[in-house]
């Protein structure tokens, strides 16, 4: 079965190009890529107007499974990251049991097989239960697949502790994402610090209570040579330090999420659960750096920190309700309108930084548009306007700030190893 | 009228007119509390759910005599945030109060926010009796309704709040309230406890005490949580009671004639020295009556009764 993409606008996030070209795809491989490709008897997919991308990987999602299953699993997780354009994603360890040995990491790669929408690369755990005293088995998980190391969600407190994990992952030569979080600072608060938390009478969460950890885990970064991914950047201060660090050649690289450089605190307003997320969504000053930092690439990556709950979780009372938002559904759409409509990067940067980047910190060889590659592909519709409708979603967590949103630029197609995985 | 529309959840944003609507019918009703025979038939027929999940005295009396006096059905359901943790949620209480004809809740929560969030899913008015560290609006016009009948109007009056603004619903309902009434709003305690950007209400911020209560008509003393030593968030309170403490020496700081009021229940010789506290400025006990008034006002406008009409 051969399938010809016809008359799109291929992105080459490496070049920082755009070019019109056909691609043929064969027994799940690209086999040319060129203008005015024929191929009689080939299945035609129409993409004038539209771009055609490599596939999407969002390097950090929560599958929730094991666990958590009633949030989400690997299968409707993969499934809402088709319907998103991706087709790969990378996990993080905080599922029940966390992802902390060989055999946790094998059952989600065998859970990814099984439903085959997208390609699943599991985040392993620094320490055991990530409980933050024991480092965990890194190079046993790395063997079975794990592909970088986080305590995501619980932070490393101990920097002695740290330091030893960093030592360890830089001997294994993998990625460690640090989830950067002062518990002291942090200190039960569940909204950003500032005017709104106030009125509110929420206890807030300082930018310090990240920006510390951010500089602690540099300063560890340059002590042990380790790679450093600075998870979901929320402030200016944040980016200030990534900045400087990358400056004098530090070799930490950072991400943003949609929402953090999309929404402010003001979203909290009337305690909206779904705005509750950690880290919280910042002012408007940090909004303005965020995408400052975007542009000049202090931030390499945008990924989702894809956090599904279920409704039951979230229809309480805002203290009660757990930190997270949805986001493989709305990433695409939330880059096209927000960064690359207003000119803040350019189409090719935006895939790049959803493509070649995540996959380079994450040790993955680059999907590329060429002949032999594997054929997985995003394709992406620049006009296409479309409201967000949470009951739409094919992740089973519907909290998500961005309802009744409207998006421009939404993905239409996305193909994993020649297989059309989703279709708007 | 967005403050009374269907509950009462908050001062902010609320405008003079309305609160003077509620001062006003408080008035009428502190002179049905003056009676012999202190009730009237207002809201026969009508029921009133108490539902506190945080223990109070006071403030749950103060309703369930508010609600007796004017003749509503009135129950008290003291839950616990930790049974609810196990049993029913907020919003299936809300169901459970709607089909057991409820006309009016009044909650407390430690959580900020979870009136709103009540008052969302259920057909009865809710009046907020305090939820975290978010508002506390009966105490606020229960002060308010104080200061207008002790010194005939608020408007260019120096209000003084002392204390742990950061976690006073209190201090939050009187900023809104007071700021617009007219008055013009002071804030005073230690740097820790004071909120991020709260000059942004428009209340004046100050750390020294002195400088606070230099010419200040109203002095609202905040009452200070001792587990707030362990937090860190002040050394002790030898050394709070000697920087925030008022006594009679500071107390002279203030304008002849300033009103001495703490939302209770107050710690003697700790924010508030025992002299002030019993003293003739002291309008504490005052309070007390006037926010029986004031929440007879609150139930009788929330559940029928026309803004015109005089209870009686």
């Amino acid at each position: 079965m051969r399938l010809l993409i016809k008359g799109g606008t291929v992105v080459d996030p490496v070049r920082g190009t755009l070019e019109d070209a056909d691609i043929l795809v064969e027994k799940g491989f690209i086999i040319e890529v060129g203008p005015g490709i024929e191929a009689p008897g080939a299945e035609v997919i129409e993409t004038r107007g539209k771009l055609v991308a490599p596939g999407l990987l969002d390097m950090h999602v929560h599958l929730r499974e094991p666990g958590y299953e009633a949030k989400e699993t690997v299968e409707t997780g993969c499934r809402a990251a088709a319907r998103g354009g991706f087709t790969a994603l990378a996990c993080m360890p905080n599922t029940s049991p966390v992802t902390d040995n060989r055999s946790v990491v094998r059952y989600i790669l065998e859970r990814a097989r099984e439903t085959g929408q997208s390609r699943v690369y599991p985040v392993g755990a620094i320490t055991r239960g990530s409980m933050g005293s024991e480092l965990a088995e890194m190079a046993d998980m790395k063997e079975a697949g794990a592909v970088a190391f986080s305590d995501d969600g619980r932070p490393v407190a101990g920097s002695g502790l740290m330091r030893r994990a960093m030592q360890y992952a830089s001997m294994l030569g993998v990625t460690i994402i640090s989830h950067c979080e002062d518990p002291g600072l942090a200190a039960g608060g569940v909204m950003n610090e500032g005017f709104t938390s106030t009125r509110l009478g929420l206890k807030g969460i300082p930018s310090a209570a990240e920006e510390v950890m951010v500089a602690r885990d540099i300063i560890l970064a340059e002590l042990t040579c380790c790679r450093l991914h600075i998870a979901h950047v929320s402030t200016q201060g944040s980016a200030r330090l990534v900045r400087e660090a990358k400056s004098r050649g530090v070799p930490v690289t950072a991400e943003v999420t949609p929402h953090h450089f999309t929404l402010t605190d003001s979203m909290v307003e009337g305690f909206s659960t779904a705005a509750k997320v950690n880290p919280p969504l910042r002012g408007e000053a940090d909004v303005a750096a965020l995408r400052e930092a975007i542009a000049d690439g202090t931030i390499d990556v945008i990924a989702t920190d894809h956090a599904p709950h279920t409704a039951e979780e979230k229809d309480v009372e805002y203290d009660r309700a757990p930190f997270g938002m949805v986001g493989l559904e709305t990433a695409v759409g939330l880059v096209w309108t927000e960064l690359v409509d207003k000119g803040i990067i350019s189409p090719a940067r935006a895939v790049a930084m959803m493509t070649v980047n995540p996959a380079q910190i994450l040790g993955l060889k680059p999907v590329l548009i060429e002949p032999g590659a594997v054929a997985d592909l995003t394709v992406i519709d620049p006009e296409l306007k479309e409201k967000v409708n949470p009951a739409s979603f094919l992740s089973k967590g519907r909290n998500t700030p961005f309802a009744g949103r409207e998006l421009k630029g939404m993905p239409v197609l996305t193909m994993v190893g020649g297989k059309v995985v989703y279709r708007r | 009228m967005p403050l009374l529309r269907k509950d009462l959840l908050g001062l902010e944003g609320a405008g003079a007119d309305e609160i003077n609507l509620v001062l006003d019918t408080a008035a009428s009703m502190k002179e049905v509390l003056g009676r012999k025979i202190k009730k009237v038939p207002a809201l026969r027929g009508k029921t009133v759910v108490n539902l506190f999940y945080e223990p109070s005295t006071r403030t749950r009396t103060s309703f369930e005599l508010s609600a007796k006096y004017l003749s509503a059905d009135s129950v008290n359901i003291a839950a616990s945030t930790s049974s609810t943790v196990k049993g029913e949620s907020l919003k299936d209480t809300a169901a459970t109060l709607t089909a057991l004809g409820a006309d009016l809740v009044v909650l407390r929560h430690p959580m900020a926010g979870a009136p709103h969030m009540l008052a969302g899913h259920i057909k009865a008015a809710v009046i907020n009796a305090g939820d975290g560290a978010h508002e506390h609006p009966t105490q606020s016009l229960l002060d308010m309704y104080t200061v207008r009948e002790k010194k005939g109007g608020i408007k260019g009056l120096e209000v003084a709040i002392v204390g742990d603004v950061l976690h006073s619903r209190v201090a939050r309902s009187n900023i809104w309230g007071f700021t617009a009434m007219g008055a013009r709003v002071r804030l005073c305690g230690p740097t820790t406890m004071m909120p991020a950007e709260i000059e942004k209400t428009g209340a004046h911020v100050y750390s020294r005490m002195e400088e606070a209560l230099d010419g200040a008509d109203v002095v609202i003393m905040l009452r200070i949580q001792l587990e707030r030593q362990q937090q860190g968030l002040f050394p002790g309170i030898r050394e709070y009671a000697g920087l925030f403490g008022l006594n009679e020496k500071r107390l002279k700081l203030a304008a002849p004639k300033a009103l001495v009021m703490h939302p209770g229940p107050i710690n003697r010789g700790v924010e508030i020295a025992h002299e002030v506290a019993d003293g003739i400025q002291s309008v504490i006990n005052e309070q007390v009556t006037n926010g029986v008034a004031v929440r007879m006002a609150l139930l009788y406008l929330l559940m029928g009764g026309g803004p015109g009409e005089v209870a009686n």
